[in-house]
């Protein structure tokens, strides 16, 4: 299963290269990186740590996978998520979705990234000149993910 | 019955352990019950863990609501809300 939780950094070309390789019948690849900020929510942040469930955490995520190929016509599926201690700039996440046509890929990466942000278990510590504190759970993320639960949700 | 317990994330942090293997009583047979045990120690375990905190767990690895039992040799794991990606 494409899911990957790694402590080292990504290199999303290759990954997308790999992931279409050998399989002509591929014609769209939508792609997502995520990537630690300086900032949030007004302080200034210096660094931080991504800590998850090992075993749930992965569990969690195939299970988002196995769901958006349950609701989009997809062929294949990628999932890198990084823990441990990240400094800005540097990336934390890659989805990699590929299908025939763009509608698809498009709809199941954001898909699977507003289920990953509420459902897949990893937890943001933030290193500020204050000192340190976890990140807060949004509500914004779960009016996200809850929009795929309308039934116009699947209109890809 | 024996069970292991884990604590994530800050919870982890404001309980001061990362997890215990517990012997518990059939009343703590579901995860309303474990909570309530828990939470009666006082302290920071009241506080952590009280009613109407945002508070997730999850039995062998998967999202549990209260009513879920709890059996012999289950990993029960309390957690805030996720904040990844």
């Amino acid at each position: 299963m494409a899911v990957r939780i790694q402590t080292k950094d990504f290199d999303a070309g290759a990954e997308m290269a790999a992931l279409r390789l050998n399989n002509p019948k591929i014609g769209a690849v939508a792609s997502f990186i995520g990537v630690c900020r300086d900032a949030n929510d007004g302080t200034a942040v210096t660094k931080m740590t991504l800590e998850h469930y090992p075993g749930m955490t992965e569990r969690a995520l195939e299970k988002i996978v196995v769901e958006a190929k349950a609701r989009w016509d997809l062929m294949e599926v990628l999932v890198v998520h990084r823990v441990g201690e990240l400094k800005p700039g540097d990336q934390i996440v890659l989805v990699v979705v590929t299908g025939a046509h763009r509608g698809e890929a498009f709809a199941a990466c954001e898909f699977i990234m507003d289920y990953l942000k509420t459902r897949a278990p990893f937890w943001k510590k933030e290193e500020t000149p204050q000192g340190a504190r976890w990140v807060e759970a949004r509500g914004s993320d779960d009016e996200a993910a809850e929009r795929w639960n309308s039934p116009k949700a699947d209109v890809a | 019955m024996k069970i292991k317990v884990l604590y994530l994330a800050s919870l982890r942090e404001q309980l001061g352990k990362s997890g215990e293997d517990l012997e518990t009583s059939p009343a703590t047979s579901t995860v309303a019950g474990l909570r309530a045990l828990l939470m009666a120690r006082g302290g920071a375990w009241q506080a952590a863990l009280a009613q109407g905190r945002a508070l997730r767990v999850a039995v062998n690895q998967e999202m549990a609501q209260p009513t879920t039992a709890v059996k012999p040799g289950d990993e029960i794991a309390f957690f805030p809300p996720v904040t990844g990606g």
